[in-house]
């Protein structure tokens, strides 16, 4: 087939359009939609595309070289040796206890030993990828299932650099070591000249990341020619990656590192930002190659074999991840989602395979019996990763479960309901109920409403923006709902939603600013609060305190403020132009501080405080002293 | 000739109060009488200057509604009177605003009245202790009514309770139809 690059852009972006969304639809995360257009354009699908898979592959393992930079960026080294200790112990104990168990089972099943141990060691990879892109989207990235699976996964990622030094000494026959993605010189140095250059080449890129990368990159910023910095930041990426490479060290831990080393400069944010969409389409396209590279024939000339391999695998990889688990103490939803998400196995394991073959400890069978395994075990991931979620999740929650998903039902019906229970949510709950309110809350975090459960206060895990969930909260019978979500987005979602179901159902809304505050407003809610304001007239109220103001008069300086800016809220809220101030733009936010700023100078709000002040009394009996009268 | 009434109410904690609830519950919904709770207006103390002079200006006698606390009446009147009464507008050169107008105290006290005089228990009469209003009054040019009391609220049934509303809703309708002629203390 010789289709041009243009058809084969158009098959792979066409796949990747049809099946993610339909995928989502269907609650399947987005890494199932990508690999199943893989499925379907590949050899054993619509044959769109055959062996250049391969190549695109290669490509594609640009993804997750992209991504693991951009994880590096979002860590702060202090975090990450803070997490030193999860790293090395919780990683180590998975890989090492993986690779024990895997390889007693191989070894017992008849296979030669040391092809046994490479096969077990590429198996105990997970997939950082899928993983981390699976906790993303169920938003548990900062819960301890996020926390510890990526302490795992950093650390088999830094243990591919001794496993392939090692691996070679494995192999029966003589190290014919190209190795797919391999070192070529270095593989043929004596191994303390290997160690030296794999130091001085980590020395580098900390070097250059620190002297090199902050200073390139302020000169391009100083351009202000944007698409110049990502070019930067896309060079700085391949450049640290092919370091790596030329030293066969793994590439996606160079660039962590130099995302790590960068993470504290003043470019995190835009890096971030920048780099992002990249990622995002180059992860697609990886799993694309993924799916279009799994070998159908094989597999339907074994399925038994095949499936028991994957099957196998996967459980046996959950189990030891759910001892390791445990051994951290894990609460045990959180376990569950700990197993299911790194059971699969990982793209490193194309990697360590090929690399294997390559130095002869694996026959070309048994290496294409693992690569089948591993991408039907990154198939199977993400359903895995429901059945977790959907099923046990909610036995664990103690309540009895809904259909689909794992919204609690709600057993009380109180009068008020607050949706969002983080900081702003929190406190307003904690002082109602220090009031003798009780109230129900909902939140979409499902750490945040397990805390909040031991914590005593009468949480539920569901999707606020959603009318049978508020139904079943008691919205019909509630009088006030409290919306303390921090998104506009969903905040405009659950207001339309309450609108719509539950018109009687007063909403306590908290915006960011007053562009919210009017978008809603034109949704009928009057009780909108600003979250910031009264915070900030409380700090100027101190901070002329503390510059030597009477502290009453301070105080009452702050109130009248307060509500000489209500009223100015309200008036600027019958003057917009409606749809005109909902999108907040920059323009738009110089004209309004303008407009408040040449209000203040003429209503000027605190200097008519005349309250308690003797000066006209004195003037007065100057007066009457002068005509003299009495005073 | 209909007199307009504001009827300024001070209650902190109307939530726990019988006696002054229930002469609230008895004022009679009249168009000319304007209530209203300077708790509930001013929760936090700031009141509107503005506001309250537009009110006053607005209508011809002010009833100051309350319990006696300390022989005074709650903080939030005395902010009132201290932020409202204006230098120049209330009285003083120029401070006309309020002449001719009514004021009066319609209050309640714990004690009975026997209490108040110079035998009793407090050893001055009631009179004596609401001088700093009379003289606030007369002051801004107004003149000062005689007090509607309800005294030794302490014992008193509700029953009592109910029938002294009625007892005020009666004043307060002849406060504002002027039929009859009012009890003025001081001018």
């Amino acid at each position: 087939m010789t289709h041009g690059i243009l058809f084969q852009m158009i098959v792979y972006l066409a796949a990747a359009v049809l099946c993610v969304p339909l995928a989502k639809r269907l609650k399947m995360g987005s890494v199932l939609g990508y690999l199943a257009a893989g499925m379907l354009i590949g050899p054993f699908g619509l044959a769109l595309v055959g062996s250049e898979g391969e190549s695109i592959m290669h490509f594609a393992e640009f993804g997750v070289v992209v991504m693991l930079f951009l994880v590096g960026l979002e860590l702060e080294p202090s975090r990450f040796w803070a997490m030193r200790g999860s790293v090395l112990g919780l990683g180590s104990a998975q890989v090492v206890g993986t690779s024990l168990v895997l390889w007693a089972i191989g070894s017992l099943l008849g296979l030669d030993w040391r092809a046994s141990l490479a096969a077990s060691i590429a198996l105990s990879m997970s997939s950082t990828a899928i993983a981390l892109q699976s906790l993303k989207e169920k938003g548990q990235s900062q819960a301890p299932v996020g926390k510890n699976s990526f302490a795992v996964l950093l650390f088999q990622d830094i243990s591919v650099i001794p496993v392939l030094a090692l691996l070679p000494l494995l192999a029966v026959k003589a190290a014919d070591a190209t190795g797919a993605h391999g070192g070529l010189f270095v593989e043929t140095l004596p191994a303390w000249q290997r160690t030296l250059v794999v130091l001085g080449v980590v020395a580098v890129v900390v070097a250059s990341g620190r002297w090199v990368a902050v200073p390139l990159l302020r000169l391009v910023a100083r351009t202000r020619l944007r698409e110049l910095f990502i070019a930067t930041s896309l060079l700085l990426v391949v450049g640290v990656a092919w370091l790596m490479q030329i030293v066969g060290l793994s590439p996606a831990l160079g660039t962590f590192l130099a995302g790590l080393l960068l993470s504290g400069s003043e470019f995190r944010h835009e890096l971030e930002s920048d780099l992002d969409p990249f990622k995002g389409l180059l992860l697609g396209l990886f799993f694309i190659a993924v799916g279009a590279s799994i070998d159908f024939g094989m597999i339907l000339a074994n399925p038994w074999l095949i499936a028991s391999w994957t099957v196998g695998v996967v459980a046996l990889k959950s189990l030891v991840l759910g001892a390791v688990g445990k051994l951290a103490r894990m609460a045990s939803d959180q376990l569950v989602l700990f197993a299911a998400g790194l059971s699969q196995v990982g793209e490193f394991a194309f990697v360590l395979v090929s690399f294997v073959l390559g130095i002869g400890l694996l026959d070309s069978r048994t290496g294409s019996i693992l690569v089948a395994v591993t991408a039907l075990s990154m198939v199977l991931s993400p359903l895995l990763g429901l059945v977790a979620e959907s099923l046990v999740l909610p036995r664990l929650i103690s309540n009895p479960t809904r259909e689909e998903r794992a919204a609690d039902p709600i057993d009380e019906r109180n009068c008020v309901i607050i949706a969002g229970f983080s900081h702003f949510g929190s406190t307003v709950g904690r002082f109602l109920r220090a009031n003798g309110i009780r109230v129900t809350i909902l939140d979409n975090d499902i750490s945040q409403v397990q805390f909040l459960r031991r914590m005593g206060f009468r949480a539920y895990f569901g999707d606020a923006t959603r009318a049978d969930l508020l139904e079943t909260a008691g919205a019909h019978e509630a009088r006030i709902m409290v919306s303390a979500i921090d998104s506009p987005e969903v905040t405009r979602e659950l207001v339309e939603t309450v609108r719509k179901h539950f018109p009687n159902l007063r909403l306590f809304v908290r915006v960011q600013n007053r562009f919210e505050a009017y978008g809603l407003m034109d949704m009928g809610v009057r009780d909108l609060y600003r979250e910031t304001l009264h915070t900030s007239v409380k700090m100027g109220v101190d901070v002329l305190r503390q510059l030597g103001r009477p502290g009453h008069m301070a105080h009452r300086s702050g109130q009248n403020f307060l509500r000489y800016d209500e009223a100015a809220f309200w008036e600027l809220a019958k003057h917009r132009q409606d749809g005109d101030l909902y999108i907040q733009n920059a323009r738009q936010a110089i004209r309004l501080q303008e407009e408040l700023i040449r209000s203040d100078l003429e209503q000027q709000p605190s200097s008519s405080d005349a309250a308690w002040d003797s000066e006209p009394l004195r003037a007065g009996a100057a007066k009457a002293a002068q005509a003299g009268k009495p005073s | 000739m209909s007199r307009r009434v504001l009827l300024l109410f001070c209650h902190p904690r109307l939530d726990r109060s019988r006696a002054n609830a229930t002469l609230l519950k008895h004022v009679p919904d009249h168009p000319s009488i304007t209530v209203r709770d300077l708790y509930e207006a001013y929760p936090d103390f700031n009141v509107d200057i503005r506001k309250e002079q537009d009110l006053l200006l607005g209508h011809d006698a002010i009833v100051w509604q309350h319990p006696m606390y300390w022989y005074s009446a709650p903080p939030l009147l005395k902010q009132w009177i201290d932020c409202v009464l204006d230098f120049g507008w209330a009285y003083g050169p120029g401070g006309d605003k309020l002449t001719g107008k009514i004021a009066v105290n319609a209050l309640t006290t714990g004690g009975a009245a026997v209490h108040y005089s110079r035998e009793g228990h407090h050893k001055h009469t009631l009179q004596e202790f609401l001088l700093p209003f009379q003289r606030t009054a007369t002051l801004c040019h107004m003149s000062y009514l005689h007090p509607f009391a309800v005294q030794g609220t302490n014992r008193l049934a509700m029953e009592d309770l109910e029938k002294e509303g009625e007892r005020y809703a009666s004043f307060l309708e002849a406060l504002v139809e002027g039929t009859e002629p009012l009890e003025v203390l001081a001018t």
